[in-house]
């Protein structure tokens, strides 16, 4: 790796992507899952594609709701068994996880693909105790003995920061705090040294000042071990000095996906500003509001025409309403978004008529100019941006 | 651990003390004495008298109890005003039947209901899941009484695979005495078939949802591993606070079978002595029962523990 100087936690997404070998180790394709349930068929992803490179991180954001959580299962494939209809294409390493056989599955399970979970409390075994849940995958995917399958779960512990882990390894899950908990199923999730894992909030159960530790811990394992992650989260401050590239979920859609620099310096998609803007800023003064998005996401059984955004957007025009936006590119291949009157310097191209238009001047004043590329753009008319090949 | 199982047996010692005293108040309270049942209705009032001298009947209720309980420290229990007996030894002929009973019974209940929720729990809502949980309900709903009659018409008097009624004592032959505990212990399994498949059944789909299901998924783990390493022993709570209830109503709860096949166990005895007001042999085996039943939950208690290592700490 060449960036192994860089700080834990900023690794610049460029270098990192050229330094990443040709092919992607994820190829996500037009993804769709749905939940029948009584009341109609809930569609909780609905077409998403993307690509992980071996050693990178994916951060996926999106409220809750928005349908990450089941994405980040609908990769590995990990879904309830009834009522659930899943379809596209999911290729790991060459392999198309969508077509494997259970048999199949479970030899990548925990082996080369493996997840951290969201709830320490509830995603370890109450009544097993915490080195057994590590040997348990060592012994059946790496075909340790006991022995050392014990030993390994030790040096395990020992390395997500668990002080005497030998003793620690016989305890029960309800004996440690959830910080330790959630060191405990990063330890679990890593046994085998798998090439993916899927983070799905990892820390969202936890203390503010044990979050950071857990996701620095995750970027050194992840550097030493050459891993990839998928970090999801409802957070952009999560994701923002940790993903390589950001993927932002509405409805069970991708809405925004770039790198994550441009992400936050040339934002496109109303609905990501307003995620930013969520942020509480230690700038802001002294009991400065909350800035938060009104109303819900959408039903996703019944989800609205045209965009999906479009009845909590401030922006919304008649054509939002009307028709959805594609997901399309404007400048650099790697930023695409989905929607009609991209921003451009974090002010909307929609027609000014808007009674919003106040709003605008809260937008981020701070936006790098240099990182808006596109100059093709004609926002005056309020015409849509010229769509391009995506 | 040893803190916890020393606190649970002071708690056992208070209750024992506790049932001596309600099971003594319980029969003097009753209205009626044993010298109707011994003298007739039509006895004087004076040879009343004589009777109760002798039985120490004519006590303050405090002092019969002091020397009830002092003999049992003694291992005595008394005996019977009517036939004599000593109640030790009405206890330690009938309760190894009860015993018996008890635990053919719930042998069968465990060995149907446990392997039928596993099954289930895995696919609920199938047909075999509701086949199963109607069958159950069916169970629940016929007492004893009504299941015993049934099968004594069918399998004793119809086929005549089994004796209708009698005992065999097992000490004479093994496979007689089993022989003819096959119809009672069937007649008062079903109810416990029903209560125990219902509740694992409900709880092995509940635990089957939780996240560290999920998680034993992702490690690659197989559904059979699962089920039984994951899922099995966190299911088992409710199944075994039930089972502890319920084999505890059973050891004086099985009077209707024990009559309806003539067998010779406490259950029996205790509701013949209780109509006669004989006042030592209702007082020694409501003892003896109530604290063997306390001591089931003790036992229950022990179990818990091993199953579920949270359980110590609170």
């Amino acid at each position: 790796m060449s960036q192994t100087t860089e700080p834990i936690g900023s690794v610049s997404p460029s270098e990192t992507a050229s330094a990443a070998d040709g092919k992607p180790l994820l190829i996500v394709e037009d993804l769709h899952t749905s939940f029948r349930t009584t009341r109609g068929t809930v569609r909780a992803v609905d077409g998403v594609s993307f690509e992980v490179r071996a050693g990178t991180t994916l951060g996926i954001v999106g409220e809750s709701g928005s349908g990450k959580t089941v994405l980040s299962r609908s990769v590995m494939g990990l879904l309830p068994v009834r009522d659930v209809v899943r379809s596209g294409t999911v290729i790991f390493d060459g392999r198309n996880v969508t077509e494997m056989s259970d048999a199949e599955l479970r030899s990548v399970w925990g082996a080369e693909l493996s997840m951290i979970f969201q709830d320490p409390m509830t995603a370890l075994n109450p009544v097993k105790r915490i080195g057994r849940q590590i040997t348990e995958s060592l012994r059946l995917h790496l075909d340790m003995d006991k022995k050392e399958a014990d030993r390994t779960a030790v040096e395990l512990l020992r390395s997500v920061g668990i002080p005497s882990p030998e003793q620690r390894a016989k305890w029960y899950p309800f004996q440690l705090s959830g910080g330790m908990r959630q060191r405990v199923m990063i330890a679990i999730a890593l046994a085998c040294s798998p090439r993916l894992v899927m983070a799905d909030e990892p820390t969202t159960g936890l203390d503010v000042t044990v979050q950071a530790q857990i996701l620095d811990l995750l970027a050194d394992l992840q550097r030493d071990r050459h891993m990839a992650v998928i970090l999801v989260t409802h957070d952009l401050g999560v994701v923002a000095n940790r993903a390589d590239e950001i993927i932002v979920m509405y409805a069970g859609r991708i809405v925004e996906r770039a790198p994550t620099a441009k992400l936050f310096n040339d934002t496109k998609m109303p609905y990501t500003q307003a995620l930013m803007d969520s942020i509480p800023r230690l700038s802001d003064p002294s009991g400065a509001r909350l800035t938060a998005i009104g109303g819900r996401p959408p039903d996703l059984i019944n989800p609205p025409t045209g965009c999906r955004f479009a009845p909590r957007c401030v922006y919304a025009q008649d054509k939002c309403r009307e028709s959805e936006p594609p997901l399309r590119t404007v400048g650099s291949a790697d930023h695409t978004f989905a929607c009609w009157y991209p921003l451009v310097d974090g002010v909307s191209t929609a027609p000014p008529s808007s009674t919003v238009a106040v709003d605008l001047t809260l937008s981020k004043a701070t936006t790098d100019p240099s990182a808006t590329t596109q100059t093709d753009t004609k926002p005056a008319d309020g015409a849509p941006v010229a769509e391009e090949q995506s | 651990m040893g803190k916890y199982l020393a606190r649970r047996a002071a708690q056992l010692l208070v209750v024992s003390f506790i049932i001596s005293v309600l099971a003594f108040l319980l029969v003097h309270l009753l209205p009626g004495d044993p010298s109707v049942t011994i003298l007739g209705t039509n006895d004087t009032e004076a040879n009343r008298a004589i009777l109760f001298k002798q039985l120490g009947l004519d006590k303050p209720l405090w002092q019969q109890y002091i020397t009830w309980v002092t003999a049992i420290f003694h291992g005595d229990l008394g005996q019977s005003y009517l036939n004599h007996l000593p109640v030790t030894q009405i206890l330690t002929t009938g309760f190894p039947v009860d015993l018996e009973l008890i635990v053919i019974s719930q042998i069968i209940a465990f060995s149907v209901a446990i392997p039928l929720a596993l099954v289930v729990a895995r696919k609920p809502n199938q047909p075999l899941d509701t086949a199963s949980s109607t069958a159950a309900f069916g169970l629940l709903a016929l007492p004893p009484f009504v299941v015993a009659p049934i099968m004594v018409a069918v399998f004793a008097v119809g086929l005549g695979w089994f004796p209708a009624t009698g005992w065999v004592p097992l000490t004479q032959s093994f496979t007689e005495n089993l022989h003819h505990m096959i119809l009672p212990s069937l007649a008062i399994t079903a109810g416990s078939i029903a209560v125990y498949y219902r509740l694992f059944r409900s709880d092995l789909i509940a635990t089957l949802q939780e996240d560290f299901i999920t998680m034993a998924r992702s490690k690659g783990l197989t559904n059979r591993r699962i089920m039984w390493r994951h899922a099995f022993r966190p299911s088992t709570f409710s199944l075994l606070a039930a089972a502890g209830v319920n084999i505890g109503a059973l050891i004086a709860g099985t009077f209707v079978v024990e009559f309806l096949f003539a067998l010779p166990g406490i259950g029996y005895s205790l509701v013949q002595a209780v109509y006669q007001r004989d006042y030592l042999v209702v007082q020694g085996i409501s003892l003896v029962v109530a604290i063997a039943f306390v001591l089931i939950q003790f036992i229950v208690d022990f179990i818990f523990t091993v199953v579920d290592p949270r359980v110590v700490r609170e």
